[in-house]
């Protein structure tokens, strides 16, 4: 039996629904709006299993599922070393969000992650602590800031609301996942001119550890693989 | 898989050897207070220290390394010179990417480590002979440096101060420094910074912003530094070799170079007290770039004993960290330094042996 991971609430659960119908898999919750069991028609050894988006990562890794529907920034943030976890299947074409770093839309004195870094530099030196960044992204932001040799930052978890943490003073600067830039323009907040920190889509992944044959037959019926 | 008991008698033979030395032996705690030690590293320690929760001292650390501890000990209740010895576990997380290593690192592993806070010059030749001396049966590439010789090559450079803090402060950082380097040495280009409406929001204050336009403005019309200098800075921080041919070489910088006379005449007397001491210079590695890529504690003298294996840490590890006391002493300053061996690579080389 093949386990397969959705998420099992609003626009990213519907899109999964649509884009598996697509390729002749009807997938469908097994009664009410509040039941977490599924149901999976046109294929035979595939059961449904509705999950919360952020926990499919680790649901893969544990091996309690060996597919599932979730975003490019949560496994990329959540695993550790992912491409020896799980494999991409196919990007879904939906979902899409960026992961960037934003920062007062007053700063007029900052474009880029260099003006950042200077910044960050002068804010230590006048406050005596280093700038603090709102995220729930520790991993990735960290890492990207890493490689491009920025320092004198701090980060500080924001799990919701992060937009906000500027206006209440308990951040400088934010990190966070935006598909229209919408919110972040109606806090105040600009993203730096760099490229995202990453780009992210509703993917279809395969817990490494399961690509048997019957995985391998699944995906040829998906037309995913040959 | 050689036993950690085994590694711990290598540990306890090193320790002996440092007391013989004149070190008084002390056991700094496992679990440190978070705070400092972000402050001092940045995020990157989070990345690479194990971090835990304590209800009521707040967010904690598991020793990443010894020397903090050791110099706030000091700092609290040591007079000078004292001479410390240790040995214990330190605790570092691997960061990972994007795929999980093939070896991972130890996540825990034994450093046996010695420290000197003294005013006397001659104490860097100390602490090298005598982890040359405890290594010497293994067969390891000593590798020296200096952060002073850099740190004076970049005050000398004819910048504003403004410029020259900046290359200061990202010496650490190559990529980042590069650039800085190539913008300094090229014509500005005046920027504008468009108005907005947006309302002032955060902690950062309006006038902060004010001053760093203000300098940007005055920095926009300064004249580029001459190409010459990157050149003389690029061979300085090339300079690898042996101590007998680094010297004269880094005579030669000093002549394109005043600032950075002291700091030759410093290293030149450091190496001819480690020759006293019955070193061959001959084996002893000058590489003006050591420490560059360490952590940033560095501020004088570094040094370093590797062995010929591929994806080893070095062996053993050390140098001068002024800075470091002053920023712990809160504006008191000892000159400090030491270094620290890993008994558990050694217990591997004789294992090889």
């Amino acid at each position: 039996m093949i386990r397969l991971g959705v998420p099992s609430k609003g626009r990213l659960m519907e899109q999964s629904f649509d884009w598996f119908a697509a390729r002749g898999l009807r997938l469908s919750r097994a009664g009410s709006d509040r039941d977490y069991a599924g149901r999976v028609e046109g294929v035979e050894g595939v059961s449904l299993v509705l999950l919360s988006a952020g926990e499919i990562p680790r649901e893969l890794a544990a091996g309690r599922i060996e597919l599932g529907v979730t975003g490019t920034d949560l496994v990329r943030e959540k695993l550790a070393g992912w491409r020896d976890v799980v494999t991409e299947v196919a990007p879904m074409g939906f979902g899409h969000a960026d992961l960037v770093l934003a920062v007062p839309e007053c700063w007029r004195d900052c474009r880029d992650l260099d003006d950042f870094a200077a910044i960050a530099r002068d804010f230590r030196a006048e406050h005596g602590f280093r700038l603090r960044i709102a995220t729930k992204y520790h991993r990735l932001v960290r890492a990207w800031l890493s490689a491009h040799e920025v320092a004198d930052y701090q980060l500080v978890d924001s799990q919701g609301a992060t937009e906000g943490t500027i206006a209440n003073q308990t951040a400088e600067a934010i990190a966070d996942i935006t598909s229209s830039g919408e919110t972040l323009r109606a806090n105040n907040l600009r993203v730096l001119d760099e490229e995202p920190i990453l780009r992210s889509q509703a993917t279809l992944f395969a817990a490494n550890g399961a690509m048997n044959p019957q995985m391998q037959a699944l995906l040829r019926r998906l037309e995913l693989r040959s | 898989m050689i036993p950690k008991r085994d590694k711990q008698a290598i540990g306890q033979r090193l320790l002996a050897r440092f007391r013989e030395a004149g070190a008084q032996e002390i056991a700094p705690d496992i679990l440190l207070p978070a705070g400092d030690l972000l402050d001092l590293y940045g995020e990157d320690i989070r990345a690479r220290a194990y971090v835990t929760q304590d209800p009521i001292r707040g967010e904690m650390m598991l020793r990443p390394d010894f020397t903090v501890p050791v110099v706030q000990a000091h700092m609290a209740n040591g007079a000078e010179p004292a001479r410390y010895c240790y040995l214990g576990e330190v605790f570092r997380k691997q960061d990972i990417g994007e795929t999980r290593p093939e070896k991972p690192r130890d996540s825990e592993y034994l450093q046996c480590g010695f420290e000197l806070f003294s005013r006397d010059p001659a104490a860097d030749a100390e602490v090298f002979a005598l982890f040359h001396d405890l290594l010497a049966p293994y067969g390891l590439r000593a590798e020296t440096g200096d952060m002073g010789l850099m740190l004076d090559a970049i005050r000398g450079l004819p910048l504003t101060e403004a410029r020259s803090e900046a290359l200061l402060h990202h010496l650490w950082r190559p990529r980042r420094f590069a650039r800085l380097l190539k913008r300094f040495s090229t014509p500005a280009i005046a920027r504008d910074f468009p108005e907005t409406k947006a309302p002032w929001a955060g902690l950062r204050g309006e006038a902060e912003m004010t001053r760093r336009i203000a300098r940007l403005r005055a920095d926009a019309a300064v004249a580029p530094l001459a190409p010459v200098w990157s050149e003389r800075l690029a061979r300085l921080f090339a300079l690898r070799a042996p101590a007998p041919e680094a010297l004269p070489a880094l005579r030669d910088l000093a002549g394109d170079m005043p600032a950075i006379a002291p700091a030759v005449a410093r290293i030149e007397a450091r190496m001819q007290a480690v020759a006293a001491r019955g070193i061959d210079l001959g084996c002893v590695i000058f590489d003006a770039s050591h420490g560059r890529s360490t952590m940033e504690y560095y501020d004088g003298f570094t040094f370093s004993f590797l062995a010929d294996r591929a994806g080893w840490p070095p062996v053993a590890s050390g140098g001068r960290y002024d800075a470091l006391t002053r920023v712990l002493g809160r504006g008191r300053e000892i000159p400090a330094v030491g270094g620290i061996v890993r008994p558990g690579l050694l217990a591997e080389l004789e294992g090889l042996a």
